[in-house]
Order: structure tokens, then C-alpha cells, then sequence
């Protein structure tokens, strides 16, 4: 029997009144007064409190990121912030964040005359988090969802059953299964983030273990190029917005109507 | 219909091949063998009491781990009321900073084999 | 009732022996996977469902199949049937549990299998594909249990197991439906987003598991003394004919579509499975053969008089049941991750542990099927000797 957390906590007393975590910090927004300065958003606020948003989502300036050829810095970092292995065999591949040819993350907008720094380009992709995620509505066990407050697709690797049911509906081959046991191929463990096991599926999650200490997501941070923008979509105020407003963006697959809140400058 | 006699003999057989892990263990003298865990020294308690945590701590742990990954709510408050955050490998293991002797030593005993290690991680196992 | 399975000649118990060690021979290799885990197989993080998925699809089809026996007997009071209704419910029974197994067996965490109803997820046909297939289990072994042991007592069946077996009808038309709905509302894979994919998936069920029928009961004539005689036989047949007709037309209302309308998104699927696409070429073969098999079969079936030779009807069975294992099996399943969401063409095959395993569930069903079916023809011959 699994005791309820409500009991949890009463049964350690009122004094847990005063500790109520602090107001937390909206991103990038003027509603607090601990404000995040706007115009370095690629540097984490380090107070440590959660950075909370109703939608968040992210965009790739690829003017920036074309700019700097052959660099996978995003990848490594998230890939070692979450203990992602390395398998020789492409078949046991696991990514969570990748650099995809340009023609096959946009196959449907691709044509031979393009830009030539464009058609031979590399762009990263990972999971879009879409607003209607098809991978959610099919899971059997509710193992992958949506998050109400955030709109993060999340997974629980505590739960999954490893029916791959979701990586057949996922539209843009965001995610990745454990083919093998993970652990003898991960070149250096970091203790803070669990590994998996063999037998689950698993994806990007927006590095919402980052954002609950106030952190930005890894591939974020380690982008020297300043080329992908992480923030909150309903926040008017915030920078994706504003970049929005003033680019033209894509995404992809667009016409499937699954939303993706990946939004790329072209 | 008198196979009685052979019925009797083969479920005493029975019996004795099946208790043989306590016959064998009262043979040897470690009838009362009790494993002994490392208790964190310098720490006064844990964030529950003692008795809650032998009979409970597996549920408890299950239910931070919905409370973390499911509804994204990382922390808690311990039995004085002082925040802890709801984490195995940082909370727990950072006072029992012995896995082996505390967590395995009596799981080994009991015959369990809990799967959080399968994914969470001993930081002192990857040092 | 049971205990008739008890008695055999050596053939019988020989048979048991071959497949115990099939059984075993795949319980090892599963052993293997479990503790390796799936990467032993050929699946791939772009082919994420084989050679498992594809057999659980395509036995889904034979289980349903009984209600083409079941129907005309209950509904119609086609009373030829009367003799072999119980063994298109044995073989729905021995279907099912290959679909379970199979299911199983393609699982990453196959422990955490009760998490589907701890956490029960209706947005999922896979929530209502494990109802369905269990609720039809439930149903089949039900209804020959209930009426197999009024035949015994040589009494009239209960009048209440009568509206459970017409349950059965509508329930074997869901099992194939949802199981459909599994692959047809994918945005992801355009190849399998077809309303036709429910009404094909049923047209093939009803043309394979006939044709399976057909052959088991040349079997049991040639091995037992149990004839089902002419006739019965005769209806399957014609059975089989119309349901591999329509199954073609529908295949060539998918290939119309799919091609005139020269979406590369769809195109590309078909020209995976014909055509192969530069060096991949893997499923050609096997298409090509699905498609040879299924004209001829044809011919065969519809010349009265050729499906009327035991003979011919028998190799033509087995044509109708390899086209379809292929065409419903590997040809669907692989190629809806080929090419995958980005293009890219990775190809699939299965490995030698992977049909171990297939093998051993295969042999679970078949030994399922010896059983039962020794135990109806047990009751049967005890009736006779009376």
C-alpha cells in the first residue's frame, strides 16, 4: 500500500507552513520582481528556484546555428547531462537531440534548387513536444503524457511497458528505445540523472529536471552560437515571442496538425 | 486405495527438502544471523522515524517518485518539518553515503532485489 | 473431459514430443531476449515493429476466421457445419493465445504488462485491442467448453450460452477492427492510414483462417477416423474463394490510391515492398511471392471443379494461407516503417533468435490446437461408440 503524500506531509506538522517554496520565477516575464534580464537569455538565472511557464517551446535560429559548421555541442551536452549512450550499431542508436540532414527533418520542403548552404545542411531536431502529441494518445499505460501546467511531453521510465507503440506514431522519429542495456555504454555516468533500462522507450523531456532548479535546458545552455531560444509562449513578453513576431519561422510536418512547439528560423 | 503410509513418507520428504535452507542454517549455528547495516554516524534522524522507515521506506519511496516524476513536485518536508527534497540518490544516499552496507546488506539477506538500481545510480559506484 | 487428452497412439504423443522441444528450443532463445533484451532482435530504432507484431496481426485474422463457421451454423442453421464448429472455436482458442504470446514476447518491460489496466488509457486502441482479444478468449473457451460437454451428456445446450455465441459474431468482427485501428489512425505512417485497412484485415482473415480450416480437416480425415465429409468442406472452400476475391480487390483499391495519386509519402512504401528501393530489397521477393501465390490460388479456387479435388483445394489452401502470412504479416507491418518518418530507408529482416521464438509460440499454438481438438474428437468417438 502506497501511503498517501497528504498523510506525508501532515504527519510532519504545521511547520512545514513557513517553508513553502518561494514565488516561482516566470522566465523571461515581468510579472515578478525577480526578473530574469531578457537580453542574456542563453545564461541560466542561478537563484536555483524552478523557472515555470504555460507553454514552453523553443526555436532553432538557423542563420546561427548553419553558421557553425559540423559543431554538435547541443547534442553533447544534452546527451551527457542525461547519461545517453553510444552504441556502435546504428540499430541501438539512442538520441535525444540529433543533427538531422535538412531534407530529412523538411522532406516535404525541400527541392534540388535550394540555398546551397541549406540543402547540404544539417539541422538539429528532437522531440517537438507538440500541443498534440500523437505518441500520448496512443500509450497504453499512460507512461508518456502532456503536461498540464507546462505543455512538456514527459515520460515516465518507471512505467513504460515497451510496446513502442508511441515510436510508431511519433511523426518525426523522435524517440528511442533500449535495445540493450544502456549502462556499459555510457562513457561517463553522472549520478544526478538516472540511466534506463533496457525495455523502455525514452526522448527528450525539455530538461524538465533542469527547469525545476531554475536551470535552462542543456542544449540551450552549451549553444555558443546563441542559436536556440527556450521560453514561454504565453508569455507576450518573452524573447520566443518576440522572435516569432518579428522571423519567419517553420516547423515540421506542419499539415498533421500535432503542433510542435519547435519552431525553426530559416 | 492404502497408499497412506507412502503419502506421509513423501510429504515428510517433502517438508524437509523444502525447509532445507533453515535446517541447514540452524546447522551451521546462524539461526540468529541478523545483518548489520552501517547507520549514518553524525546524523541524529531520518526524514521519517526509524520504525516508519524499516516497515515503510519502500512505499514512501514510491510515492515520491509519482510525486517527482508525475506531478513534477520536488520537494517535501521531513518529520520536523525541515524541506528535503524527494530524491533517492541525493536525499537518501546522502546520508546513508554506504549503499552496500545499509541498503544491500539486508535486501541480500531478505532476498530482494528492488529495481532502482537498475536505473538510479550510487554516485559513490561510478567514482 | 480433460483426460482425453491423455490417451493417444504414438503418433499423437510423438507429435506433443516434437513440439515440446520446439517450445523449449524458443524458451530458450526467449530467455536469451529477456535477459539481453530486444536488441538480439532484428528491430532497429526506425523498424520498431517485425517479425512479433506481424504474426500477432495476422493470427488476429485466423482467430476471427471462426466466425465464419460459427455464423452460418448458429444464425443460419447451416446444419453441415454442425461437425466442425468446434474446431473453428479450438483454433480461435489456440489464435488468440499466439496473439497473446506474441504480444508478450515483443515487450520491452513484459513484467509491467499490468500496467495497461493499473493505468487503464482509453485514447489507446491498444487499451481496447487487449480487451477485445481477452473478451474473445473469454467467449471461445466459454461457448465449446459449455457445448462440447452437452454433447457429451448428449443433451441440448443451455439456453442461456445461446446469446453468447451470437456475442461472438459481432465480438470477432471487433478483434480484427481494433486491431486495425491499431495501425490506421497513425498520422506518422501514411502507409497504413487507409479506411480500407479494417475491411482488407477481415476480407484476408476470412480467406486464411477458411483455408487453414479446410487443411486441418484433410488432416484430421487423413489422420483420424474423423471425416467431416463433403459438403462442410465444399462451403469453406467457396468461403475461402470469395473472401480471397475481395481481398484482392482491396488491395488493388490501395495500390489504385496510393500510386495515381503519386504522393511520394505513399508511393514510396510501394515501391519499398515491389520495387525495393536502390540496394534495399529485402521484402521484394517476398511480395512478389505473396502476389504469385494469390493468382494462383485463384485459378485454382475458382474453377469449380478443380476446388472440388481434395487435392488441389489443399495446395491452393496452403497458397491462400502463404500469401497472406506474407502480404498481412511482413509486407504490412515492416513496410510502415519503410522508409521511415525522415525518408531514410533502413531496412529490417529478422534474426535467427527472433524466429526461435516465433517458432516456439507457433508450437504453443499448434499444441494448444492437438489437445483440444483430441479432446472434441475423443467426445465425439465416445458418442459413437455408444
Amino acid at each position: 500500500m502506497g501511503i498517501d503524500r497528504r498523510k506525508f506531509i501532515k504527519a510532519s506538522g504545521l511547520a512545514a507552513l513557513g517553508l513553502v517554496s518561494a514565488a516561482p520565477v516566470r522566465l523571461f516575464g515581468q510579472h515578478d520582481s525577480n526578473m530574469v534580464d531578457t537580453t542574456t537569455p542563453a545564461s541560466p538565472p542561478s537563484d536555483g528556484k524552478p523557472l515555470v511557464g504555460n507553454r514552453w517551446a523553443m526555436i532553432v535560429d538557423l542563420k546561427k546555428c548553419l553558421h557553425e559548421e559540423g559543431c554538435t555541442d547541443c547534442v553533447a551536452a544534452c546527451h551527457l547531462t542525461h547519461n545517453v549512450p553510444k552504441f556502435d550499431n546504428p540499430k541501438d542508436e539512442i538520441k535525444w537531440i540529433w543533427k538531422e540532414g535538412f531534407h530529412g527533418a523538411f522532406h516535404e520542403l525541400g527541392h534540388k534548387h535550394l540555398e546551397e548552404h541549406i540543402l547540404h545542411s544539417h539541422v538539429p531536431v528532437m522531440c517537438n513536444h507538440c500541443d498534440s502529441p500523437p505518441c500520448v494518445k496512443v500509450c497504453p499505460t499512460q507512461a508518456t503524457w502532456k503536461r498540464e501546467q507546462d505543455g512538456i511531453v514527459m515520460m515516465d521510465w518507471h512505467r513504460c511497458i515497451g510496446c513502442r507503440y508511441c515510436m510508431a506514431a511519433c511523426p518525426y522519429g523522435s524517440r528511442s528505445f533500449n535495445w540493450r542495456d544502456p549502462r556499459p555504454h555510457i562513457d561517463k555516468i553522472d549520478p544526478n540523472f538516472p540511466t534506463r533500462e533496457r525495455g523502455v522507450v525514452e526522448k527528450c523531456t525539455f530538461c524538465d529536471e533542469r527547469l525545476a532548479v531554475g536551470k535552462l535546458p542543456s542544449c540551450v545552455e552549451a549553444c555558443k552560437a546563441k542559436a536556440l531560444v527556450f521560453g514561454d509562449l504565453e508569455d507576450a513578453e518573452s524573447e520566443v515571442r518576440a522572435l516569432l513576431a518579428e522571423h519567419y519561422t517553420i516547423r515540421r510536418k506542419p499539415g498533421l496538425g500535432t503542433n510542435p512547439e519547435i519552431y525553426y528560423i530559416v | 486405495m492404502n497408499d497412506k503410509g507412502l503419502i506421509i513418507v513423501g510429504l515428510v520428504v517433502f517438508l524437509a527438502l523444502v525447509a532445507f535452507p533453515v535446517w541447514y542454517n540452524v546447522a551451521e549455528g546462524q539461526a540468529d544471523y541478523v545483518p548489520e547495516l552501517e547507520i549514518p554516524v553524525g546524523v541524529q534522524e531520518c526524514v521519517m522515524e526509524t520504525e516508519y522507515m524499516k516497515a515503510n521506506h519502500m512505499d514512501l519511496l514510491n510515492d515520491w517518485r509519482d510525486c517527482v516524476v508525475r506531478d513534477g513536485e520536488r520537494m517535501t518536508v521531513d518529520q520536523n518539518g525541515h524541506e528535503v527534497e524527494m530524491s533517492l540518490t541525493r536525499t537518501c544516499l546522502g546520508c546513508h553515503t554506504n549503499k552496500e552496507a545499509f541498503c544491500n546488506r539486508c535486501h541480500d539477506y531478505l532476498g530482494i532485489e528492488p529495481y532502482c538500481w537498475g536505473c538510479h545510480v550510487d554516485p559513490k559506484e561510478v567514482q | 473431459m480433460i483426460e482425453k487428452a491423455l490417451y493417444g497412439d504414438k503418433k499423437y504423443w510423438g507429435w506433443l514430443i516434437l513440439l515440446g522441444a520446439v517450445i523449449g528450443v524458443g524458451t530458450f532463445f526467449y530467455l536469451r531476449q529477456f535477459s539481453e533484451g530486444l536488441g538480439i532482435t532484428g528491430l532497429s530504432r526506425d523498424v520498431t515493429w517485425g517479425f512479433y507484431i506481424a504474426q500477432f496481426t495476422f493470427l488476429v485474422g485466423v482467430a476471427a476466421s471462426a466466425v465464419m463457421v460459427v455464423l452460418p451454423y448458429y444464425l443460419h442453421n447451416y446444419k453441415a457445419f454442425g461437425k466442425i464448429t468446434i474446431l473453428g472455436e479450438f483454433l480461435a482458442i489456440g489464435s488468440v493465445t499466439m496473439c497473446m504470446l506474441f504480444i508478450f514476447v515483443d515487450m520491452g518491460q513484459p513484467f509491467r504488462i499490468l500496467n495497461v489496466f493499473l493505468h487503464p488509457s482509453p485514447s489507446s486502441p491498444m487499451f481496447w485491442d487487449t480487451i477485445a482479444l481477452s473478451g474473445y478468449l473469454g467467449i471461445n473457451a466459454l461457448v465449446a467448453a459449455v457445448t462440447l460437454s452437452a454433447e457429451r451428456k448428449a443433451v441440448a445446450p443451455p439456453k442461456w450460452i445461446k446469446p453468447i455465441i451470437i456475442l461472438s459474431i459481432p465480438w470477432a468482427v471487433s478483434i480484427h477492427t481494433v486491431t486495425a485501428f491499431l495501425y490506421a489512425g497513425l498520422v506518422a505512417r501514411p502507409f497504413w492510414m487507409t479506411a480500407v485497412l479494417a475491411p482488407r484485415f477481415l476480407a484476408s482473415a476470412f480467406a486464411a483462417g477458411p483455408a487453414l480450416l479446410i487443411l486441418l480437416c484433410l488432416l484430421l480425415k487423413k489422420l483420424t477416423k474423423f471425416d467431416v465429409g463433403k459438403e462442410p468442406i465444399e462451403k469453406l472452400a467457396v468461403i475461402t474463394t470469395y473472401a480471397m476475391c475481395i481481398n484482392v480487390f482491396l488491395v488493388l483499391m490501395e495500390l489504385f490510391t496510393g500510386l495515381y495519386s503519386d504522393i511520394p509519402e505513399h508511393v514510396s512504401h510501394f515501391q519499398y515492398m515491389f520495387m525495393g528501393i536502390g540496394e534495399h530489397t529485402f521484402l521484394m521477393p517476398w511480395m512478389w511471392a505473396s502476389i504469385i501465390l494469390a493468382v494462383f490460388s485463384l485459378v485454382m479456387l475458382l474453377v469449380p471443379k478443380l476446388r472440388r479435388n481434395h487435392t488441389v483445394l489443399a495446395v491452393a489452401s496452403v497458397a491462400v494461407f502463404m500469401s497472406l502470412w506474407i502480404d498481412k504479416g511482413m509486407g504490412l507491418i515492416i513496410t510502415g516503417f519503410v522508409p521511415n518518418p525522415m525518408g531514410a530507408v533502413v531496412e529490417y529482416s529478422p534474426t535467427m533468435p527472433e524466429v526461435m521464438i516465433t517458432l516456439g509460440v507457433y508450437a504453443v499454438g499448434a499444441l494448444l490446437v492437438t489437445v483440444l481438438y483430441k479432446i472434441a474428437l475423443g467426445v465425439r468417438r465416445q458418442l459413437l461408440d455408444h
